[in-house]
């Protein structure tokens, strides 16, 4: 019997002594520990959730059926030069769908020239854009039908798209965080289009906000300065009137024109306005062919970026400059227009500035998504939640605060309450706690707010432990037992209820880790951990203290 | 030996019926604040109803009135203001579904800002919640939740009987519906920390259960010549100490966190406080009383 006493308590002073190691780094204590104590022993403490430090929490949305559309766009986009190098006069392309397009090839004088014009499109669709399908929707071969092609981005390609838009996206969005420069930024996929993105400690969200959510769809587009429709277009526009207008003079634009907007600060009375723009639909460069972005500041001392393209990019850069000589280039960012400068000659070296009215830091903000690149696909955001780190400050230290006069609380009742054993069950309790602590900081697990809703039930559950073994040892005792088998029998008959109660609680808390998200699942992994230990420490822990109090000596009274 | 209670004898049994009607009562607020959320006319958090909501801390006190004023103005009249505790603080919460690409929350700073110009400003928190992640947090919630009374239930019946489980998972039920239907008279906010502490309370209400099941069971074994009624009145009065004193020490831990918790689990801990009490009378009122109502195979 003493032997496995010897044992036991050996067992539990090692336990303590780890778990003491692991609790260790999560408390200030540890930055005045020894140096070869941080080199030698685990430096990790318990990582804070982002409600008790700060911080931002974002989940996005790839837009990935964007992704799919897009294929569409680019067939659009290179179609009319393909269907020039095969001398295939007389069709139009035109988008009929988000993932369709037809290419209409009415009006040819004879039916066989209609023929003879159809298997040479069929012919083009099939080598070049092996991700578009032929539906067969139309028959043109029939008297008086018009000659009508539908093609459709084919279901297999679409799935696989929208799959690669989404890990593309994390990936692009993961370059930007390590280049923004976060401290253990937090990136994953959820779902099957989300994106998690989780930013500690961040100081200015809406920017980093910003650098995230940003497409980034860089386009050198030529402007249409022989459009008719310049004449009716105002000088400027005032913000927020975009829309109007738009829809105003979209339908009088060519097919292959569109509208955008630049942005523009007045200087004397800091008034912002838009400034519209007609350009070509279909870029003449776009951005992904660019190796390099950087920021420079210019002679009057303002910042642009300088970008560098590829040899492929450069090599298209120079023919677009050539071509244009005297024509505008308007450089296009998501849609807005940056400038739109008079191409004074053709540019050889492959470099070209993005200027604006741009801070410093807005500047080095574009080349940063530049650089990292554009997403596949907008993303929307679906939720923001962002803690300043005050806030996260003060509830730690509410919540410490709170814990710290309740823990008292409690464990001065059950020392005034039940005296020595009182004080057995609250040096439990203490140790239960450090190794809850000890156990997080071990299994890297986050402290979250609910989690410390589940500390909290656990020290509950802690108490009614003791409590439910004391009262029973009680009840032995007013039947006049001798102790030590009051002892034995208190702890024998509590034991069964202890395990029931803290096996439904185990049931409720795997099944929230489980099925549970976010919040709840922070709750739930501090109650699994927490009711584990407990029924260490109340079965194990408290039982060897008072075997070796009455195995020592035969007691006549035991103080409870 | 000190003691709250000595030996009690009280008849708890007689007394279930004006239980039942009390718990009836308490159920069916509970249950017409469930018809109100699902509705979306309960005072739903932002986190499950959608929208923008944000804290902002000012250097110096500001009037209410004003701020509403400029939220007006900026076509946020639906906005609702609340002053925090601490210092010049101001929770703004628009619940209408913005979607996030509007900016609500900078636009939010932005006219307070311009309304109050010589005061400095810093945002605290803010939360943008669109439409579908709500929802999404909801379902997740009330699954998980079936699931884990479902195997509670199969865990009670199988160490107990079939009928213990289920009287543990309606007296659970019970608590938390309790509390809920509280809060919603309350109008309270119904945030995911609200949840969570249905959860926790859920957790400890059911741990009180099982501790007078166990009793029962323990009894129902070594007393065979006694009525249900009789037993069940024993055991609850075997381990009534136990309840009052672990009921205590829960309510010493969770009054702390009310009172010097601040302000974000204010909510968390009045449900617990609640839950707390509830649970206790449940145990003895509820959980047991349905043990007679519904006689199973150990006594006729």
């Amino acid at each position: 019997m003493k032997r496995r006493i010897g044992i036991r308590l050996a067992l539990i002073a090692a336990t303590i002594l780890v778990s003491l190691v692991l609790f260790l780094p999560s408390t200030p204590l540890y930055s005045s520990m020894p140096d070869w104590w941080k080199r030698y022993l685990p430096s990790q403490g318990v990582t804070l959730g982002l409600d008790l430090q700060g911080g931002m929490h974002v989940v996005l949305r790839v837009e990935s059926d964007k992704a799919v559309e897009g294929i569409v766009d680019r067939a659009l986009a290179t179609l009319p030069p393909a269907l020039i190098d095969r001398k295939l006069a007389g069709v139009t392309p035109k988008r009929i769908g988000p993932l369709e397009l037809e290419l209409d090839f009415t009006g040819q004088e004879t039916e066989e020239a209609t023929g003879t014009l159809r298997d040479g499109l069929i012919k083009l669709m099939e080598d070049s854009y092996p991700t578009l399908y032929n539906t067969d929707r139309t028959i043109p071969k029939e008297k008086g039908q018009p000659g009508r092609l539908v093609f459709r981005v084919r279901e297999s390609d679409a799935a696989r798209i929208k799959e690669s838009a989404v890990s593309q996206a994390l990936e692009t969005i993961r370059n930007r965080v390590d280049q923004f420069g976060v401290a253990e930024p937090l990136i994953q996929r959820q779902e099957t289009d989300q994106i998690l993105v989780q930013l500690p400690g961040i100081k200015d969200p809406q920017r980093a906000l910003d650098l995230i959510g940003r497409t980034a769809q860089l386009e050198f587009t030529l402007l249409d300065e022989e459009s008719p429709v310049w004449s009716k277009l105002p000088a400027f526009v005032p913000v927020g009137q975009e829309e109007t207008i738009v829809k105003e003079i979209s339908p009088q634009l060519a097919a292959d024109d569109e509208l955008l907007f630049e942005r523009e600060t007045v200087k004397d009375t800091g008034d912002v306005r838009k400034r519209p723009y007609i350009v070509k639909r279909i870029p003449a460069l776009t951005g992904d062919l660019l190796t390099d972005a950087r920021v420079s500041i210019g002679q009057f001392n303002e910042a642009y970026v300088s970008i560098t393209f590829n040899s492929a990019g450069a090599q298209l850069f120079k023919k677009v400059t050539t071509d244009n000589v005297k024509k505008r280039l308007a450089i296009v960012l998501d849609n807005t227009v940056y400038s739109a400068p008079v191409i004074q000659e053709p540019i050889n070296n492959g470099r070209a500035q993005i200027s604006g009215s741009f801070t410093t830091q807005q500047a080095n903000d574009l080349a940063v998504v530049l650089r990292a690149g554009a997403l596949p696909a907008p993303v929307t955001i679906i939720q923001n939640v962002t803690v300043g780190p005050t806030l996260g400050r003060d509830s730690i230290e509410a919540g410490i605060k709170a814990a710290l006069v309740g823990a008292g609380l409690v464990l001065l009742f059950m020392l005034v309450y039940y005296r020595l054993s009182g004080l057995i069950a609250d040096v439990a309790l203490l140790f239960n706690v450090v190794l809850l602590v000890g156990a997080l900081a071990m299994f890297g697990a986050t402290l979250t707010l609910p989690g410390l809703a589940g500390i909290i039930l656990t020290i509950g559950m802690a108490v009614d432990s003791n409590i439910l073994i004391f009262e029973r040892i009680r009840e032995e005792l007013r039947q006049q037992r001798p102790v030590r088998l009051a002892i034995d029998a208190g702890y024998e008959k509590a034991f069964v209820t202890i395990i029931d109660s803290h096996v439904t609680t185990l049931i409720t808390a795997l099944v929230l880790f489980m099925l549970g998200t976010g919040p709840i699942k922070g709750f739930a992994v501090t109650l699994s951990l927490g009711v584990t230990i407990n029924l260490f420490t109340s079965i194990v822990g408290t039982r060897v203290v008072f075997d070796w109090i009455s195995g020592r000596r035969k007691l006549d009274t035991l103080s409870i | 030996m000190l003691e709250l209670l000595g030996k009690t004898k009280i008849d708890f049994m007689s007394k279930r019926f004006i239980a039942f009607a009390l718990s009836g009562l308490l159920m069916l607020s509970g249950v017409a604040a469930l018809v109100q959320i699902s509705r979306g006319h309960a005072n739903l958090g932002i986190d499950f109803s959608g929208g923008t909501a944000l804290q902002v801390r000012f250097a110096q006190p500001v009037l209410l009135s004003d701020a509403r004023a400029a939220l007006a103005g900026g076509g946020f009249g639906d906005a609702e203001l609340q002053e925090m505790k601490t210092g010049n603080a101001l929770l703004v919460r628009v619940k209408r579904q913005t979607s996030i690409e509007e900016k609500a929350a900078e636009k939010i700073s932005a006219l307070l800002q311009q309304r109050f110009p010589g005061n400095t400003l810093t945002v605290e928190s803010t939360m943008e919640i669109g439409p579908t992640i709500g929802q999404h947090l909801r379902d997740d919630a009330v699954l998980a939740t079936t699931i884990a009374l479902v195997g509670i239930m199969i865990y009670i019946a199988l160490r107990f009987e079939f009928r213990f489980g289920v009287a543990a998972a309606i007296a659970t039920i019970h608590d938390v519906l309790a509390v809920l239907g509280i809060l919603y008279l309350l109008d309270k906010e119904i945030t995911l920390l609200v949840i969570t502490s249905l959860l926790t309370l859920a957790g400890y209400s059911l741990t009180d259960k099982v501790v007078v099941f166990d009793r029962i069971r323990e009894n129902l074994r070594h007393r065979r010549q006694e009525s249900i009624t009789e037993v069940i009145n024993a055991s609850i009065n075997k381990v009534l100490s136990r309840t009052v004193v672990v009921s205590l020490c829960m309510v010493l831990a969770v009054s702390a966190l009310y009172w010097w918790g601040g302000e974000v689990l204010h909510d968390f801990s009045l449900a617990m406080l609640l839950g707390v009490v509830i649970g206790t009378y449940s145990s003895v009122f509820v959980a047991s009383p349905l043990l007679i109502l519904w006689r199973g195979p150990i006594r006729a």
